[in-house]
């Protein structure tokens, strides 16, 4: 599904990333964890074209990606998230998640112009296709409220409609349950594994090594800008370098 | 739903009555002086909607408005008086060429966001009203063209046509392009491509992130915005019959944006209600001379305190609260 070659991004002298290999295979759940500053936001911009890596290839569904813009990698079916909640804060619900299936559609100028049946027939889909998801994400009642007003954890939830209203094939999750209560937590796990249901592969950066443990099929670990380990949760949990880089020495699974 | 119903046909009665009363003008009014003010508020009207869909809906503050309105007179004037060219095409070329200007100069000025955007334009700006001033073989520099015939007759099949050298044919001229522009920024805005403009506007790089070519959006609206105001300085060149190089200066701009932001950016009616107020409150601080521009100041600074969305804004939000309680 998505692949990368001895990725890496040098920020100056500093190695935000280095001789990254890893992939994700289609239709797993796969976490990506770290201390601060291991480099895992800055993967994630890799990927999505944030930025351009200093060496190294990435290929998504067989085909090299690396030096494509983000629209682009949005239009391959690849969508993201962000770690500081984004969304469209003073447009509408409704509006926010029409916006995201922009990509999907083709109007130019002259056809809504003269408001030719594409035009019309692409507007009807994006309404449609963002009520969709609006349910799916749980805000079918919310769609005339303005982003803005919504709690921390409804917005979380906006955050990805909006990204699956793109329709991608692989989404990237940065941090999907920083900064909610606990007891919110496990609306946000739950939309995740429905995610996963639904058929799109998923890539998340998460703090949270009880969600991470709990949903991951593989996990990845970075230290320093390099993997120092991956595998399922249950081999990363015991390995040592893993226990002393980011668990801490006391931590059991 | 029946609420809202009333309020739409409410809202269409009253497009109704106020295109009729603006075609009704010419025959009330006869005093020629107050349709020469109607005819700029026109003009105005085209130039302050140009600048709103690049400004006010793609959030790009444009600051070489008041270049491109003069490329696109000196342009139109020139093709008639040197090439010869009938008034016709040579509104349509002039608004062509400003906008081929308008897509070389967007190109590189558009990669910056911004004030960088807003510097960069401006610059621009001053350079086109400088290569005016001094490329005296084109443009007559300083001297000014003279001499720009009046529109031709508008051509109808079977060999008629209208003529359009009366005061009243000139400003059912302009009211026809004003209409037509703000028909075609409604119908933009409401559309996808609208969505996409002003979700640039709220966040560019989120908007990149959802597969939008923000590049590509932005420069078809700010290709579009220049082709609108090169018509506008068309039809100025034509009606005034006379071009110095001060009508592509940055006061012009700066008089534009005025428009749009006391009428208020971001809304469809609000450039035109700007280009009606303050072309009339000019005519009435005439008296004041340059210092009317003081009053102009203090107007702006107030406006974009206590009521940044501009007229229209400020109504709109009235209304919101009184259908809210009632």
């Amino acid at each position: 599904m998505l692949e990368t070659r001895q990725v890496s991004k040098y920020f100056g002298g500093l190695a935000a990333v280095s001789d990254m290999s890893f992939s994700i295979e289609r239709g797993q759940i796969v976490s990506v964890i770290g201390p601060n500053g291991s480099g895992k936001t800055t993967l994630f911009n890799l990927i999505t074209g944030v930025h351009q890596p200093t060496g190294g290839k990435i290929f998504a569904g067989g085909k090299e990606i690396t030096h494509l813009k983000p629209f682009q990698i949005a239009q391959r079916g690849i969508a993201r998230t962000f770690q500081h909640t984004t969304v469209y804060s003073q447009k509408t619900v409704l509006d926010n998640l029409i916006i995201g299936y922009r990509l999907r559609t083709r109007s130019g100028l002259l056809g809504v112009l003269f408001g030719t049946a594409r035009a019309q027939k692409e507007e009807r889909e994006s309404v449609d296709n963002a009520r969709e998801v609006a349910a799916f994400i749980g805000l079918e009642a919310k769609l005339e409220k303005v982003a803005d007003i919504l709690t921390q954890e409804e917005q979380k939830r906006l955050a990805i409609g909006l990204a699956l209203a793109t329709r991608p094939q692989l989404l990237l999750l940065d941090e999907p349950t920083g900064g909610v209560t606990d007891q919110e937590i496990g609306a946000l796990v739950d939309l995740i594994g429905r995610i996963k249901d639904s058929g799109i592969t998923l890539c998340l950066i998460e703090h949270k090594m009880r969600v991470v443990m709990s949903i991951s099929d593989r996990v990845v670990v970075l230290n320093y800008g390099k993997k120092i380990a991956e595998g399922t949760p249950d081999e990363v949990s015991r390995n040592r370098e893993v226990i002393e880089a980011y668990l801490g020495e006391g931590y059991h699974a | 739903m029946n609420m809202q119903g009333n309020i739409h046909s409410v809202k269409w009665w009253l497009y109704v009555l106020l295109i009729a009363a603006s075609l009704a003008l010419p025959i009330v009014v006869k005093d020629r002086y107050i349709l020469h003010i109607v005819i700029l508020i026109c003009i105005w009207g085209i130039s302050a909607q140009s600048m709103n869909l690049i400004m006010g809906y793609t959030g790009q503050a444009n600051l070489a408005l008041g270049g491109f309105f003069g490329i696109g007179a000196y342009a139109t004037a020139l093709l008639m008086l040197k090439a010869g060219i009938n008034f016709w095409p040579a509104l349509l070329l002039g608004a062509l060429i400003t906008a081929l200007i308008g897509f070389l100069i967007g190109l590189p000025t558009l990669r910056t966001k911004g004030s960088y955007f807003a510097i960069g334009t401006l610059c621009f700006n001053v350079i086109v009203f400088i290569a005016v001033e001094r490329w005296e073989s084109l443009t007559e520099g300083a001297r000014g063209v003279m001499g720009i015939p009046g529109p031709s007759p508008l051509p109808l099949p079977f060999g008629l046509s209208i003529s359009l050298e009366s005061l009243p044919a000139m400003y059912f001229l302009v009211l026809a392009f004003l209409l037509l522009t703000i028909l075609v920024i409604y119908r933009v805005v409401r559309s996808l491509v609208g969505r996409s403009l002003m979700a640039i506007r709220e966040n560019e790089d989120l908007s990149n992130s959802i597969g939008i070519n923000t590049m590509k959006a932005k420069l078809l609206a700010f290709v579009l915005s220049t082709f609108l105001v090169g018509i506008a300085g068309g039809l100025y060149a034509v009606y005034i019959g006379f071009l110095d190089p001060e009508i592509t200066s940055h006061h012009v701009t700066f008089e534009v944006l005025l428009f749009v932001v006391l009428g208020g950016i971001g809304t469809i009616w609000g450039p035109l209600v700007g280009a009606i107020v303050i072309t009339i409150l000019g005519e009435l601080l005439h008296y004041l001379d340059a210092y009317r521009l003081v009053v102009y100041g203090l107007m702006l600074v107030l406006f974009i305190i206590f009521l940044p969305e501009g007229i229209v804004g400020g109504l709109r939000n009235l209304w919101a609260k009184a259908t809210q309680k009632a």
